[in-house]
C-alpha cells in the first residue's frame, strides 16, 4: 500500500509540468491560435525560476520570474502572429528553437548548481490521515495551484462572459469581429496567458521535480503538453486527466526497471512518446468528431478588412 | 495609427528582399545581445559572419555543414508549401545514419558497391521512418507535427540503444560507439586536406531535380494548390492523400541520405551525439529560402556560417555553443516578421493608399 501511495505521488510530480503547459496552451487554442512554442516558453520559465531562485533564495520570486518571463516570449509570438500576421506553426517553432538557445545561454554558469526542494505544505489534521493524508495532502503548494488553476480555467470557459466571447472567437473569429469583440486584444491575452503558464510547468521542473539546472530539460515536455490538449478534446478536465496518464507512463518507466526486468533504459524512456502517438491516433480516427471538437479557427490567421 | 493594407498580389522584389533585410535584422539583435552579454558585438559580429568566408579551410567546413541542410531544407519545402508540416526531419536523418551505417559499423567489408547501397539505404530507412506519420495522417487523420516530432525522440534513443549494443566496436574498449567505416565506406574528399565531401554535389543536383519538379512537373503544381487551397485540391480532384505521402516520403527520402552523408563524411563512424539538430536547422533554412531551391541553396550556407562562425566565437571570445541557436531562432523571427511587408502595405491611417478602392 506504501509502495502504491508513493507510485501515485510521483506520478502526480511528473505529470504537474504537464498540466500547467497543457491548460495554457488548452485556452490557448481555444481562442483560435496554435502556439507550437509550448517547448521553448518552458525552458525559458524552467531558467528563468532556477537562476531567481537561487540568486534571491526566493520561490515566490522565482516562480513568479517564470511566469513573467514564460509570458514575454508568449508575447514576441503574439506580436508577431496577432499583429505582423506570419504563420503560426513556423513562428511556433521559431519560438522553441529560440527559446531553447536562450535557456542554454542564460543558464551557461547554472549547470551543475542546485536549489533546495520546496517544502511540502502540512494541512492541519488532513496531511496525518492515513493513505488519504500522503495522496492529497502533502505536496508543494505549486500542485494545488495546478489543480486550482485546470478548475479555474474550467469555470472560466463554460461559467462566464469572457469565456464565451474567448470560445466565439475560436469558432469564428469573422463573426466575432463583425460582433464587435476585438479579436486581437482577446487572443493576446490568451497567448500571454498560455506563455505564464508554459513558464509555471518549466519552474515546476526545475525548481521542485529535480531542483537543478540541465540544458535541454524539459526534453519534449512542451509537445507532449500539445498532444495531451488534443488528447482531452480541448476540455480542462480532460487534460489534468490526461496530463496524469502520461506522468503515469513516466513513472512505469522508471519502476519497471526497479523491478528486475531486463529492458534497456532506452526502450522505457521511448514509452512516453509512443503512447503520445498512439493516443493521437485513437483519438484522431474519427475525423468528424475530431473536427467537432476542435476550434473551426485554429491556425488560421485573422485578417480585419474593415 | 498604422494599418496594414493587403497587397493584390504578393511583391516579388519584397519577396527576395525579405531574407536579406532578416539577415541584416539578426545582425543588429545579435549585436544587442552581444552588448548585453558584455561583448565587443564589432568584433563578435566580425568573427561570426566574415572570418570564416577568408579563409580555405573555414569554407570548405562550411560547405560540410551547409550538405545536410541544403539536402533536408529542399525536401521539407516540398511539404511547407502543400501544408504538410513534418518537424521530425531530425528522427529521420537520424535512422538514416543508422541504416545507412549499420553494414560498414557491423561487418567491415571492401568494395565499389559498399556506398551506393549505404546510400539507399539510408534513403530507404529516412522513408520508412517518415511513412509512419504519413499512414497515421492519412489513414487516422493524426496531426503529422506531433508524430514526427515524437518519432524524432524515439530514433534518438534508438541509435543510442544500438550502438550501446549490438553496433559497439567490438575492439572499442567498451565505448558507445561503432567501429570506424573503413575506407570503402567512407564518401570521397571533394577538397583534398578538408572534409567536405562529394555529399554536396548531391545535395546540388537534389536542389536541381526539386526546382524541375517544382516547376515542370504536374506534383510540383498540386503540392502548391494543396498549400493555397486544401478544398480547391479535393474539387480539383488531386488525391490529397497522394501529396502527403509523396511530400513525406521525399523529405524523409533526403532526410535519411544526409544522415547516411553524416556518418559516411565527417563523423566517419556510428555515435549516440551523431543527431545535432540539422533536421531542425534546416526548417529554418527551407522558410529563409522562401521554400525555393535557389534560395534554400543561400540559406543553407547563411546557416551553415552561424555554425562554424558560432564555433570560431567559442573559442576565441569564450562565448557559449547556445549561441548559434539563438541566432537561428532570431534569423526564422526576423524572417516572419517582416514578411508582412511583402504581403501587406503599410500605411498611415486616414490616408487611402494610391489605387485603393471602397
Amino acid at each position: 500500500m506504501d509502495l502504491l501511495v508513493l507510485v501515485l505521488q510521483g506520478v502526480i510530480i511528473a505529470a504537474t509540468p504537464l498540466v500547467f503547459a497543457a491548460i495554457g496552451e488548452l485556452v490557448v487554442e481555444k481562442s483560435g491560435v496554435l502556439n507550437l512554442g509550448v517547448e521553448g516558453m518552458m525552458i525559458m520559465g524552467a531558467i528563468a525560476g532556477f537562476s531567481v531562485t537561487l540568486e534571491t533564495g526566493s520561490y515566490i520570486l522565482g516562480i513568479a520570474s517564470a511566469a513573467l518571463v514564460g509570458a514575454l516570449s508568449a508575447s514576441l509570438f503574439g506580436l508577431l502572429t496577432q499583429i505582423l500576421l506570419s504563420n503560426q506553426v513556423a513562428t511556433g517553432l521559431a519560438l522553441t528553437i529560440f527559446g531553447l538557445g536562450l535557456a542554454a545561454l542564460w543558464g551557461q554558469g547554472y549547470s551543475g548548481e542546485s536549489t533546495q526542494a520546496l517544502g511540502k505544505v502540512h494541512i492541519f489534521l488532513f496531511s496525518d490521515i492515513p493513505i488519504i493524508g500522503p495522496l492529497f495532502f502533502s505536496y508543494d503548494p505549486l500542485i494545488y495551484l495546478s489543480v486550482a488553476l485546470v478548475i479555474g480555467v474550467s469555470w472560466f470557459l463554460n461559467k462566464t462572459r469572457l469565456g464565451l466571447i474567448l470560445r466565439s472567437i475560436g469558432e469564428n473569429h469573422d463573426s466575432a469581429h463583425a460582433i464587435g469583440y476585438s479579436v486581437v486584444a482577446v487572443r493576446m491575452a490568451a497567448i500571454l496567458f498560455g506563455g505564464a503558464c508554459a513558464g509555471l510547468g518549466g519552474a515546476y521542473l526545475s525548481i521542485i521535480q529535480t531542483p537543478l539546472w540541465v540544458e535541454g530539460m524539459t526534453a519534449g515536455r512542451g509537445w507532449i503538453a500539445l498532444a495531451i490538449v488534443v488528447f482531452a478534446a480541448w476540455r480542462p478536465g480532460r487534460a489534468l486527466v490526461g496530463a496524469y496518464l502520461f506522468g503515469g507512463v513516466t513513472v512505469i518507466q522508471l519502476h519497471v526497471q526497479g523491478l528486475g526486468f531486463e529492458i534497456e533504459a532506452q526502450y522505457m524512456s521511448m514509452l512516453p512518446y509512443l503512447v503520445t502517438i498512439i493516443v493521437l491516433v485513437v483519438i484522431s480516427h474519427n475525423k468528424t468528431r475530431a473536427a467537432l471538437h476542435a476550434p473551426a479557427c485554429l491556425g488560421k490567421p485573422f485578417f480585419a478588412s474593415s | 495609427m498604422i494599418r496594414l493594407e493587403p497587397r493584390k498580389e504578393m511583391s516579388k522584389n519584397l519577396l527576395y528582399l525579405t531574407p536579406v533585410i532578416a539577415v541584416a535584422l539578426t545582425i543588429i539583435f545579435g549585436g544587442v545581445m552581444f552588448l548585453i552579454l558584455g561583448k565587443n558585438p564589432v568584433r563578435a559580429i566580425t568573427i561570426i559572419f566574415v572570418t570564416p568566408l577568408t579563409d580555405l579551410f573555414t569554407i570548405s567546413e562550411i560547405i560540410v555543414k551547409a550538405t545536410p541542410l541544403i539536402l533536408i531544407g529542399i525536401g521539407l519545402s516540398f511539404g511547407f508549401r502543400a501544408g504538410v508540416w513534418n518537424i521530425g526531419a531530425e528522427g529521420q536523418f537520424t535512422i538514416g545514419a543508422l541504416v545507412g551505417g549499420a553494414l560498414p559499423a557491423l561487418y567491415p567489408v571492401e568494395g565499389f558497391w559498399i556506398l551506393p547501397v549505404m546510400c539507399l539505404a539510408g534513403i530507404i530507412g529516412g522513408m520508412a521512418w517518415a511513412a509512419i506519420p504519413a499512414f497515421l495522417r492519412t489513414k487516422f487523420n493524426a496531426n503529422e507535427i506531433l508524430v514526427t516530432l515524437m518519432l524524432t525522440y524515439v530514433a534518438v534513443l534508438l541509435l543510442s540503444v544500438l550502438v550501446h549494443g549490438p553496433l559497439k566496436d567490438p575492439a572499442g574498449l567498451n565505448f558507445p560507439e561503432s567501429r570506424l567505416f573503413n575506407e570503402s565506406a567512407t564518401l570521397p574528399i571533394l577538397i583534398p586536406g578538408t572534409r567536405a565531401h562529394v555529399g554536396f554535389l548531391i545535395a546540388i543536383l537534389a536542389l536541381i531535380v526539386a526546382w524541375m519538379l517544382l516547376t515542370r512537373h504536374i506534383f510540383g503544381y498540386q503540392v502548391k494548390v494543396m498549400g493555397q487551397s486544401p478544398k480547391a485540391a479535393s474539387f480539383g480532384g488531386f488525391i490529397q492523400n497522394k501529396v502527403v505521402w509523396l511530400c513525406l516520403m521525399i523529405s524523409g527520402g533526403l532526410a535519411g541520405l544526409a544522415g547516411t552523408f553524416e556518418a559516411a563524411g565527417p563523423v566517419g563512424q556510428l555515435v549516440p551525439a551523431l543527431p545535432v539538430g540539422y533536421g531542425f536547422t534546416a526548417i529554418i533554412v527551407a522558410f529563409l529560402g522562401r521554400l525555393t531551391p535557389i534560395g534554400i541553396l543561400f540559406a543553407g550556407f547563411v546557416m551553415a556560417l552561424t555554425y562554424i562562425g558560432g564555433e570560431a566565437a567559442q573559442i576565441e571570445m569564450n562565448l557559449p555553443s547556445a549561441v548559434t541557436g539563438v541566432f537561428q531562432g532570431m534569423f526564422l523571427f526576423s524572417l516572419l516578421g517582416i514578411d508582412v511587408l511583402a504581403g501587406f502595405r503599410i500605411c498611415l491611417a486616414g490616408r487611402r493608399p494610391a489605387g485603393a478602392t471602397g
